[in-house]
């Protein structure tokens, strides 16, 4: 193919060593959004020495998606996240292999009853220091209250039983890590790199005390076992552990990571979305407390289908505020999208806060409008390449319905208990773009309240 | 008219929503895709299968109202 195949590069290439990293690191969606606008659904930045041909569309989306790992693979192109999860046995393992062992673990359709029985009792654990009212800051309540779930429900009860917010503090290190500076060098000599390798060090520490206090109680119950457990009694020949502590805490960062910062992003952003606009909080309110009433005040996993202005809610946030923005991927052949040639060895991307966005996909693109999912309206079925916080097709993230699931067990609860409002101007809230795992700027504080019996209405006893 | 199930082998991730759904419909196996166990069901399954369609996580499942011939 002649070179006029290639990909149009966008505008703004420092020409030096990083191209458009410096960009990337400070404002990610105007690059994206001016490759799109100057080059259409196929254009090219450079990070350092890597090209990224960022597609975008519904056509050169699906291509992107649908690809095998043949022929685009996710293996090789998050080189941030290696020092995260850390060098080991464990992630010789495919994406594949990966997602199979967590599906056969946990995140199948008929583990999800039990989730939201134990999803619904952190949170009132969390909830039982509140007294009356007070403020919290939401991007430090959210990762706390994730980790408790989220350590519970894919490694087990007892292995919670040994967290506190350390560990919350800890995993925002790591997520903090993931400097876009990693495609030049992973392990540059910057704070944020220093601070997440000290972290997982930390991790390691915590986890091997916690395997030691175990070898030396022996066995629990065999119905108290969690992970670390089984993990535990594989052993080698001589009797040491076949699984060493290093590799446990890599395998349970690399499990939990992606569902922590993603959902403590969009629990936060529900949250502020809803105070900017009340009379969708006013029908979500109400919605809640229907089904209250209607199930006596036990909220089951199969009622949090009966919820549709909250799941709408849920949907509509993660549309306009998608945890991942650049998906990525590398070309390990030639590959043709739209008329252009991607060559082997270069970063492909897509972009879920571009395409999300998209004003040919969905009208008045930039509000926040959850009737866009309310029956007959469907924006993210109808719109399976452009609507994609979680991405789509071979790699769509397979915590997706846990996600829901457990955010909808949390707001249906928190919701119908405790009012919020705003401690600071409504346009103050907002992400911090400058790391790969994106999170709210702190301050991002709100107060709460808990909600009277009268204003509870429905779900009071009768007087 | 008669009416068959299609399932989209890029899209499906084996959640087994399908199968809670319609268990006379769909089988997944513990370490593949869904199997479907019957491709043009009776009208009796319609709404189990619609559900199972509605309840997939990965919207990889839908159903084609057609006729079993194609017409040109």
């Amino acid at each position: 193919m002649s070179e006029r195949n290639d990909p149009p590069k966008v505008s703004g290439d420092d020409g030096g060593v990083g191209g458009h990293l410096d960009e990337l690191r400070h404002d990610p969606i105007g690059l994206m959004w001016r490759t799109r606008h100057e080059c259409g659904d196929v254009g090219e930045f450079r990070l350092a020495q890597n090209d990224v041909v960022l597609l975008s569309g519904a056509e050169a989306n699906e291509v992107f998606f649908r690809a095998t790992d043949d022929e685009l693979d996710q293996g090789a192109a998050y080189p941030f996240m290696t020092p995260v999860f850390g060098e080991g046995i464990i992630f010789d393992a495919s994406p594949e292999k990966r997602r199979e062992m967590l599906h056969n673990q946990s995140l199948r359709d008929k583990f999800m009853r039990g989730h939201a029985a134990v999803i619904t009792g952190e949170l009132d654990r969390m909830v039982a220091e509140w007294g009356a009212a007070g403020q919290i800051d939401l991007l430090d309540w959210t990762a706390e209250l994730f980790i408790y779930t989220s350590s519970s429900c894919l490694i087990g009860a007892r292995f919670r039983e040994e967290l506190n917010v350390r560990y919350a503090e800890l995993f925002h290190d790591l997520e903090q890590g993931t400097d876009a500076i990693a495609f030049v060098d992973p392990y540059a000599d910057i704070e944020s790199f220093r601070r997440r390798d000290a972290a997982r060090i930390e991790l390691v520490d915590l986890i091997t005390a916690i395997m030691e206090r175990r070898e030396a109680a022996g066995p629990p119950a065999a119905e108290d076992r969690d992970l670390v457990d089984v993990l535990m009694s594989l052993r080698d020949d001589d009797g040491s552990w076949a699984v060493s502590p290093d590799q446990v805490t890599g395998m349970f960062i690399s499990m939990m990571f992606a569902g922590h910062h993603t959902t403590s992003s969009t629990a936060s952003w529900a949250i502020i979305e809803l105070l900017r606009h009340p009379e969708v909080l006013a029908r979500v309110t109400e919605e809640l407390d229907e089904l209250a009433a209607r199930s006596g005040g036990e909220i089951t996993y199969h009622d949090l289908r009966g919820v549709p202005w909250l799941e709408a809610t849920i949907k509509e946030t993660l549309r306009l505020h998608p945890p991942l923005i650049l998906l990525l991927r590398k070309a390990m052949v030639d590959v043709e999208v739209g008329g252009h040639l991607i060559r082997a060895g270069k970063l492909v991307g897509a972009s879920p806060a571009v395409s999300n966005r998209l004003p040919e996909a969905f009208d008045h693109a930039d509000e926040f409008r959850p009737d866009r999912y309310i029956d007959p309206n469907a924006a993210d079925a109808d719109n399976p390449w452009n609507w994609i916080p979680f991405g789509a097709g071979r790699h769509r993230c397979v915590g997706a319905a846990f996600a829901m699931m457990q955010l909808k067990a949390v707001f249906a609860k928190l919701l119908a208990d405790w009012s919020f409002e705003m401690t600071q101007p409504a346009d103050s809230y907002r992400n911090d773009h400058s790391k790969m795992v994106v999170q709210l700027q702190q301050p991002c504080e709100v107060r709460y309240r808990r909600r009277s019996a009268a204003a509870v209405g429905a779900t009071g006893p009768p007087i | 008219m008669s009416w068959r199930i299609v399932v989209d082998r890029d899209l499906c991730q084996s959640h087994g929503v399908c199968e809670t759904e319609a268990p006379d419909l769909f089988e997944v196996p513990k370490r593949a895709q869904v199997v479907v166990l019957d491709e043009s069901p009776p009208d009796a399954q319609r709404a189990q299968a619609e559900a199972a369609v509605r309840y997939c996580p990965t919207h990889a499942l839908s159903i084609f109202d057609a006729p079993l011939i194609q017409e040109d």
